[in-house]
């Protein structure tokens, strides 16, 4: 049962919130320790949402588009009073003392929080590798990797502890964990969905989107997040978009750029999904044409500089002054020596280091100005291919799942499994990643549809035509 | 190649305050310097005349009306620091001792 399916029967008094925060609690029990998907379930305070949501239906009342759909949130979300990490033990213990407003949103919904998932440390990593707290294994393939950073919360879906997850997509983080767990996920674009409330990693990059296990599903909970909030500035100035009622509009008469850069690199079989994809879309009724854009090889350059220098500015909060870890010391500066030197692991050390170094005095305009530079012409190059094509086609990955600790002593080489989801962020636009076909050791490959801002209709449609052919 | 030095990475440790002990400066500096070589693809291009993009969008200014608002709890928001004193965060200190 999905998610839309749930809500609708929870409405109708079929099935109590109750029952499904119940089922979702067995099935985190029965295998979290094995898989290591959530830090911290929020039993008590699932049960006790589920039974408002039962009360309001016995009341007569409408407890909203998600009523009673236990749902996982990546632990760099606030919800006031549950511990949030960022998996990183320089957090560890804290409490927020407010909630972001895609929690607020989806509590007004009827969702069901269960808790809060694992992640890499601050979001910086393409596997969970890199979390405080041990990796997250993927469902389908303990000895592999979930992707990352949201690898928590794509397990948690793809384990079917809950039918729908949150996560945040700086660089991939949301798209990649989607494609190696075989499931949907959104990186809305920017300003779509608040921020407030998202513990900053890269602010002109981050945006927080769905995990679901088919289309409808991400296309309803991404309608209840989305929609302007005076609390984030850089929040779009409109309503949510109508996203569920287009899910059928199909692909009839679109446009669709297949991407030899979205391309490169990647395993046989991934090519082979993404080119199945194609014939897919094109019997559909849209026409296919294979185009270039050169610039997106220069997105992991500008994405690398880019997003560690926005880190090392965010991470200076991290001081030992007003929340979470505090190692004292001689003076006020050893403090925060001591305290970050301890709380932050080898990834976030390294990626303050480059974007302090790229940001530092004599180097800055050869190499933050130069990837702010490119970074625009990786938004003109796209902006040409939309005015010919409605939406672009590739690979989200160059690969499957892959084994632990076969990227892990070489950064640059983890880096590259962002490569094809990496030049999204750095526009601000959309994209999203659907399963479709399988590769290597029969895993699931994902294909990712990209399209200017504000074509998430647009794409889940697309997406939708992709999963019909696939589910026969 | 970035011709980063080890006494570069140790500059730029101290002024993001982070200790690296002596092997963590030896893998830091391959390491980083790794990731510079591969942005030197981005060195050789001409980008004269190309305007810089620090955001997606073309950010104004958002302002509200100047009402008094309820913001966060101060005791509450105290309670998550580490130390506390008087309705303040308490630090160690700041100054050198006084004579």
């Amino acid at each position: 049962m999905n998610a839309t399916t749930m809500a609708e029967r929870v409405r109708r008094g079929e099935i109590a919130a109750t029952a499904l925060a119940e089922e979702s609690l067995r099935a985190i029990r029965a295998r979290n320790e094995e898989l290591n998907v959530f830090l911290h379930v929020d039993e008590d305070g699932a049960l006790a949402t589920a039974a408002r949501v039962d009360d309001a239906v016995a009341r007569g009342e409408d407890p909203g588009r998600l009523a009673g759909v236990p749902i996982a949130l990546k632990d760099n979300l606030c919800q006031v009073g549950i511990p949030t990490t960022c998996s990183s033990r320089i957090l560890e213990g804290w409490r927020p003392p407010y909630s972001a407003t895609v929690v607020e949103r989806l509590l007004d919904a009827g969702a069901v929080p269960m808790g809060k998932t694992n992640l890499d440390e601050f979001a910086m990593g393409s596997s969970t590798e890199t979390s405080a707290f041990g990796p997250t294994r993927n469902p389908l393939d303990p000895s592999r990797v979930p992707g990352g950073s949201s690898g928590g919360s794509a397990a948690a879906v793809a384990a079917a502890m809950t039918p729908l997850a949150l996560g945040s997509d700086t660089g991939g983080s949301i798209r990649q964990p989607a494609a190696l767990c075989g499931i949907v996920g959104v990186k809305p674009t920017y300003g779509l969905v608040s921020r407030y409330g998202l513990i900053a990693f890269a602010s002109s990059l981050d945006q927080i989107g769905p995990f679901a296990t088919d289309v409808a599903d991400a296309a309803l909970l991404l309608e209840v997040i989305a929609g302007h909030d005076p609390m984030d500035s850089t929040s779009l100035p409109e309503p949510a978009p109508s996203l569920v009622a287009h899910l059928g509009d199909g692909v009839a008469g679109r446009r669709i750029g297949l991407v030899r850069e979205l391309l490169d690199g990647a395993d046989e079989a991934i090519v082979a999904s993404v080119r199945r994809a194609a014939s897919v879309l094109e019997a559909a009724g849209a026409t296919v044409v294979e185009l270039s854009i050169p610039e997106l090889h220069l997105g992991l350059s500008a994405y690398y500089l880019i997003a560690p220098a926005e880190a090392s500015s965010n991470l200076a909060r991290y001081d030992g002054v007003r929340y979470g870890l505090r190692i004292n010391d001689e003076d006020v500066t050893a403090m925060n020596e001591a305290t970050r030197t301890a709380g932050f692991g080898a990834e976030v050390k390294r990626r303050i280091m480059l974007g302090t170094y790229a940001l530092s005095a004599g180097y800055y305009d050869a190499y933050y100005g130069q990837a702010l530079k490119v970074r625009t012409q990786m938004r003109d190059a796209f902006r040409r291919a939309y005015r010919d094509v409605d939406m672009l086609l590739g690979a989200t990955t160059p690969s499957v799942a892959f084994t632990f600790g076969s990227k892990t002593n070489d950064p640059m080489a983890m880096y590259l499994s962002d490569v094809f989801t990496i030049p999204t962020n750095l526009a601000g636009e959309a994209a999203l990643s659907v399963p479709f076909g399988r590769g290597e050791a029969d895993l699931p490959t994902g294909v990712q549809l990209l399209g200017p801002g504000r074509s998430e209709a647009r794409l889940l449609a697309a997406a939708k035509v992709l999963e019909d052919a696939e589910r026969g | 190649m970035s011709g980063l030095t080890r006494a570069e990475v140790a500059h730029v440790a101290k002024l993001a305050r982070l200790r690296l002990s002596d092997e963590e400066l030896d893998l830091f500096t391959v390491q980083l310097a790794r990731i510079l070589d591969h942005a030197a693809d981005m060195q050789s291009l001409d980008l004269t005349g190309v305007v810089a993009t620090a955001h997606p969008y073309d950010l104004i200014n958002v302002v509200r009306e100047d009402v008094v608002r309820p913001s966060l709890d101060r005791d509450a928001v105290l309670a998550a620091a580490p130390d506390a004193e008087d309705g303040c965060f308490a630090v160690p200190r700041i100054m050198g001792e006084e004579s």
